[in-house]
């Protein structure tokens, strides 16, 4: 009980991009800068996967992304969770028709959490994040 | 037996692990704020830094195939001990001076190395390339700044003629704090002060931990248990360390009415001045930082040594 608490209060992100148009990595940057400043709720990029909780994926999946995201994954400890972050990342989105896209990226790996929009807006990433912590148990 | 139970006490609770990992991480908060503050931002609550730590016990521990397994695991304890010890002496001596004993001075010299070594070993340890590259950093880091520093906290040593620490507390609890009765120390405050920085590898010494290039270096491969006691660690020396440079140059602690204020006055000028260089400065590169502590700071503080064999 006591480690979920501490799980919630205190999440450390680590960003993945499989292929996106880099638009959703900059706003995932967005959320912490001063304006949004995540770290008011203990959320802190980290440099290295062994240090993370949470994921954020962005980006329909490339072939070539698919072995390193799956590998990323793995390297993971657990507790671990996955948030998929843009229309791409939850549907392909305008890259589906690509040559090389292997799929949306919950068909590789599970993802506790999506949010749509293309970008979506820090505020919609926020709102993911917390909703994702409210339903943990 | 009650001198054995006093003594581990002392080590656990008071002033030992327990009392310098809690201040430790309150103060790792105080770091926290002041830079979100510095950056426009609101920063984390208080109670942060705990439930970082609290987190990082529950989480699994991962050890990578291919790395030397136990001292991948024993290196965060190592660093943990060292500045633990380092945290006990300082309080021990600086609460009842009679607790000094010749030499502690050199002793605890010695045991502030530790967490840094205890560093290069885990990196080392990790099998990861961008691991081994930040504990090479980190050993390089020692040799640029273990030298000036060693001259710069023998400064006073040589202006008072004794090698003990309640010596130095006596001499300035008598004539005044060190640094405003001494060009030497003066001299040897704003060495030790740098050094201080670049052993804690806060900002412009952090290329052993760069974030941005070699992802958190030595710690890359650390999760768990002793990635928290890693990060505990390097709170207590945030802690501990300036209270080092307190004892030696500022005069020491005290503990009777408005000493106390004086004294945590003392302290927080120390950390706000070292959150500030951090925030306002950008990373060395390695040889950078070795030039600048071998080229520039020894020989400063050689000057101030000289000044206080001359007695200045
Ligand atoms: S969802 Fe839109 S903004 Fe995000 S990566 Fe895809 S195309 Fe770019």
């Amino acid at each position: 009980m006591s480690k979920l608490w501490a799980l919630k209060k205190s999440i450390w992100v680590f960003h993945l991009c499989t292929g996106s148009c880099n638009n959703c990595d900059i706003e995932i940057l967005d959320c912490l800068t001063p304006k949004f400043d995540l770290e008011r709720f203990g959320i802190v990029l980290v440099g290295s996967i062994r240090h993370a909780d949470v994921i954020l994926v962005t980006g329909a999946v490339t072939r070539k992304c698919l072995p390193r995201m799956k590998l990323t994954w793995e390297q993971m400890p657990q507790p671990k969770l996955v948030v998929a972050i843009g229309s791409c990342a939850l549907s392909t989105g305008i890259f589906s028709p690509g040559y090389n896209i292997v799929g949306p990226v919950d068909k590789h790996i599970p993802v506790h959490a999506y949010v749509p929009g293309c970008p979506p807006k820090p505020e919609a990433i926020i709102d993911g994040v917390v909703k994702l912590l409210g339903s943990l148990k | 037996m009650s001198q054995v139970l006093y003594s581990m006490a002392a080590f656990v609770v008071f002033p030992g692990f327990l009392f310098t990992a809690a201040v430790g991480l309150l103060v790792a908060w105080v770091d926290r704020k002041i830079t979100a503050r510095l950056q426009w931002r609101v920063g984390p609550p208080w109670y942060q830094n705990f439930v970082d730590f609290f987190k990082l016990l529950g989480k699994e521990t991962i050890i990578p195939r291919g790395a030397s397994r136990i001292s991948f695991l024993i290196a965060p304890i190592i660093g943990l001990i060292g500045v633990t010890l380092v945290s006990l002496i300082l309080w021990q001596v600086n609460l009842n001076p009679h607790q000094s004993f010749l030499g502690d001075l050199i002793v605890i010299l010695y045991l502030s190395i530790l967490p840094s070594l205890a560093i290069v070993m885990g990196g080392s340890a990790s099998a990861n390339p961008l691991g081994a590259l930040g504990a090479s950093r980190e050993m390089k880091m020692i040799l640029a700044d273990e030298l000036p520093f060693i001259v710069a906290i023998f400064t006073p040593v040589v202006s008072i003629g004794s090698i003990k620490l309640d010596s130095i507390l006596l001499y300035q609890s008598n004539y005044g704090m060190m640094f405003t009765h001494h060009l030497s120390s003066i001299i040897a405050l704003v060495v030790a002060f740098f050094c201080l920085q670049a052993k804690m590898t806060l900002v412009p010494f952090d290329a052993p931990e760069a974030e941005q290039e070699i992802m958190a270096g030595p710690y890359i491969e650390y999760s768990g248990p002793p990635l928290a006691i890693f990060k505990l660690t390097r709170a207590m020396a945030l802690f501990a360390l300036p209270v080092f440079l307190i004892t030696i140059f500022l005069g020491g602690f005290q503990f009777q009415g408005l000493g106390i204020l004086w004294s945590v006055v003392k302290y927080l000028v120390i950390l706000v001045l070292i959150i500030l260089v951090k925030n306002t400065n950008p990373r060395l590169r390695i040889d950078q930082a070795l030039r600048f502590f071998w080229l520039r700071m020894f020989p400063l503080s050689l000057v101030g040594f000289v000044l206080a064999l001359v007695g200045l």
